[in-house]
């Protein structure tokens, strides 16, 4: 792919046991959350990483930091291969890369004032800083009060207490920052506030961005390039254009058409593709490609039994689909979705579910 | 205020189902200062009409709702106003004569289908409750008019399902059931208090298709609680824009989206990314935080801090809610209606 990539993710897969027995236990499956990631990210662009809760999105963002081990495959940044460093080695390279989280009041310690929670990554990585004019550096950059310094993380409003969070991501200059739902835990006037800054700071430090989200319309408006996740594989990546005007994926397809727009004029026109049922386990995933229980699109061969790998369609848009020329090209349709009312089928389709004990969401 | 006959697409009628009037809420901890959580709300919810509050937390959307159905808690809080459900006051009510209309005539969805479901009864037991204690069936009646309700909210396999516990559905099943329990007495006026907001978008898209459907078939007329203004845009037939506990802007769907008059309106629809405006524009977020409010009661417009549009009178008296042609407005300084951009053909 592109030759000026910092991130490239090779195969990565991350499966949990689930285990059993009292004295003894037992390994007798694994819920794969991530199974076999390709995915790069260009020097100072924006990777928007979309999928619905339980697609892996978030382990995802977490393997590449290596906060959780991966299983397998290789996540490569900036040429060095993380899975083989260790202890100081990591220590140093993790000083280049940051998370923002999503969650602000849970990632903020509440013993700490902003100066102690702004300053402790600088003191971790025993870097020497001046204080106080750091401190007032970062704050600025966050368009934060300069009397917030000596604050507690309660006496901030939520938009606030994300921008302490992305300051303190910054105040290593790292190259590359995950920001994982960084808007979701926020009210609506207050989410564009955040996505404008991190834009911004994005332009004056020229950060890397990986941005993990279930909102669509978000992640557009963030991301250079975006990729699409379901059950732990990526179904499309494309620039964010290519993505929004021509959607390859039928997933994707449903994806976009299911997100509200505040617009009465668009809304009582356009069409929806429903998709039918939840999203299946990751402990017991389908055979063949992974959506193919609830694509509208399915058909009868190869979709149930051979699972479609990432392939480059047009230039730079990657879809992992056997039927997206023909899709695109009008020959096959959406079936109407039956699958609803049709309890034998569903019923099938779900029934595997229990026997693993690991319900989809919970 | 709100008797404009024209509002909504559908025929004016006589007399609205429910009439909302003057409501406010005060909330009262001892030794605290009262709080106005809710105040000078009025609208009227016709048969077969949808209405939509809109607000972000803190607005007082979903105390609006806990008012009408009176499930505040007695002590510490005070309602004022009235709620009229064809003409008689639910707030004057007695608590049995409340108790045969809630659940019976006017039903609720709430937000969390978690918390508000019974973890330790099967779903289908949840169901029939809710059959037997309002329409007089046995247990055995109620149970299958449970199964066919499930199988009508959409959940396949429905005669396995209605002996499972909440714990073994999924997000979007319960909110299902919680629509089935809702819809099981036939109500005429449901209140929907953010039903899709902890759903994914997919399962969100499903379940609000599957709301609109079984709201038609039944010309059964409905309160959407959201602070999502694309679901209201799909959905409802008028909306009322919440700041602060009080009612901002009451204006018909369309004109509302078109040309938002209330500069707490403007924002909130500029400051949203969507998938349809151009891309690379910043956006344009209102400033300060919900937080940043002013009393009303103090001579002033709540907004006032983070408005764009602040006159110098917007800090020294109170608007009031008024007519301002097709809609009701609290604004000194309304924007100019002119149309907003962005009504493209980019959504698929």
């Amino acid at each position: 792919m592109a030759p000026d990539e910092l991130l490239t993710v090779r195969g990565l897969e991350v499966y949990f046991p689930i285990k059993q027995g009292i004295v003894f236990d037992r390994t007798i499956g694994h819920t794969k959350a991530v199974d076999g990631v390709d995915l790069g990210v260009v020097r100072g662009r924006t990777l928007g990483l979309v999928g619905e809760s339980g697609c892996g999105k978030s382990t995802l963002g977490r393997a590449i930091l290596r906060l959780v081990e991966p299983t397998a495959g290789s996540v490569v940044f900036d040429g060095i291969d993380l899975a083989t460093l260790k202890g100081d080695a990591l220590r140093t390279i993790r000083r280049r890369m940051q998370m923002v989280f999503q969650d602000p009041m849970a990632s903020l310690n509440p013993r700490h004032s902003v100066e102690t929670i702004l300053t402790e990554p600088l003191r971790a990585h025993a870097i020497s800083f001046e204080r106080g004019k750091r401190v007032r550096e970062l704050l600025d950059l966050v368009g934060l009060p300069k009397n917030s310094a000596r604050r507690y993380p309660h006496e901030f409003s939520g938009g606030q207490r994300q921008r302490i969070g992305i300051a303190r991501a910054v105040a290593l200059e790292p190259e590359l920052v995950i920001a994982d739902e960084p808007v979701s835990a926020l009210d609506v006037s207050i989410q564009a506030q955040v996505l404008n800054l991190l834009e911004e700071i994005q332009d004056r430090l020229g950060l890397t961005y990986l941005v993990i989200a279930h909102d669509l319309a978000v992640v557009r408006h963030v991301s250079d390039d975006v990729a699409v996740m379901y059950l732990g594989g990526i179904v499309e990546q494309a620039s964010s254009d290519q993505l929004y005007a021509s959607p390859l994926h039928p997933y994707t397809k449903a994806l976009m058409s299911a997100v509200p727009v505040p617009d009465p004029v668009v809304e009582d026109r356009r069409e929806r593709i429903l998709l039918t049922g939840d999203l299946p386990s990751p402990a017991n995933p389908p055979s063949g490609c992974r959506f193919h229980t609830r694509c509208p699109f399915r058909q009868p061969t190869r979709c149930s039994d051979e699972r479609p790998g990432l392939r480059e369609m047009e230039p730079g848009h990657l879809v992992a689909c056997h039927w997206a020329e023909q899709i695109a090209a009008g020959q096959i349709t959406p079936s109407e979705p039956a699958l609803e009312t049709d309890p034998d089928r569903s019923g099938a389709q779900r029934a595997p579910a229990p026997a693993t004990g690991a319900p989809t969401s919970g | 205020m709100q008797e404009d006959p024209t509002a909504g697409s559908e025929p004016p009628r006589t007399d609205p189902l429910l009439r909302v009037r003057d409501l406010s809420v005060t909330f009262q901890r001892r030794g605290q200062e009262a709080t106005a959580a809710v105040s000078e709300v009025s609208f009227d919810v016709r048969s077969g009409q949808h209405v939509g509050l809109v607000g972000e937390s803190g607005s007082g959307k979903s105390v609006t709702s806990l008012a009408i159905m009176g499930l505040l808690p007695d002590r510490g809080v005070r309602v004022g106003g009235t709620v009229e459900y064809e003409g008689r006051d639910l707030l004057a009510m007695k608590a049995a004569d409340k108790n045969a209309i809630r659940g019976r005539q006017i039903a609720m969805v709430f937000q969390d289908p978690m918390t508000s479901l019974n973890p330790v009864i099967n779903v289908g037991l949840q169901i029939a409750e809710v059959i037997e204690r309002h329409r007089d069936k046995s247990r055995g009646e109620a149970t299958e008019m449970a199964v066919d309700l499930l199988h009508r909210v959409g959940i396949p396999d429905a005669d396995r399902r209605v002996h499972e516990y909440p714990h073994q559905l999924s997000g979007g099943m319960r909110q299902r059931v919680l629509i089935a329990i809702a819809l099981a007495c036939e109500p005429r006026l449901l209140i929907a208090d953010e039903p899709t907001t902890a759903l994914d978008v997919t399962i969100q898209a499903q379940i609000l298709e599957l709301l609109k459907e079984l709201v038609a078939d039944t010309g059964t007329a409905l309160i959407l609680i959201t602070h999502d203004l694309g679901v209201v845009a799909g959905l409802c037939d008028e909306v009322h824009v919440m700041y602060s506990g009080r009612v901002v802007e009451s204006a018909a769907r369309r004109p509302l989206f078109a040309s938002p008059r209330h500069p707490y309106t403007g924002g909130l629809l500029a400051s949203i990314p969507r998938l349809d405006s151009p891309r690379g524009e910043p956006l344009q977020p209102i400033p300060g935080s919900p937080t940043d409010t002013l009393p009303w009661d103090e001579g002033n417009c709540a907004f006032a801090p983070r408005c764009g549009n602040r006159i110098e009178r917007c800090t020294e008296d109170t608007p009031r809610l008024q007519d301002a042609g097709e809609r009701s407005l609290r604004c000194f300084n309304p924007l100019h209606g002119g149309s907003r951009q962005g009504t493209g053909d980019g959504a698929r």
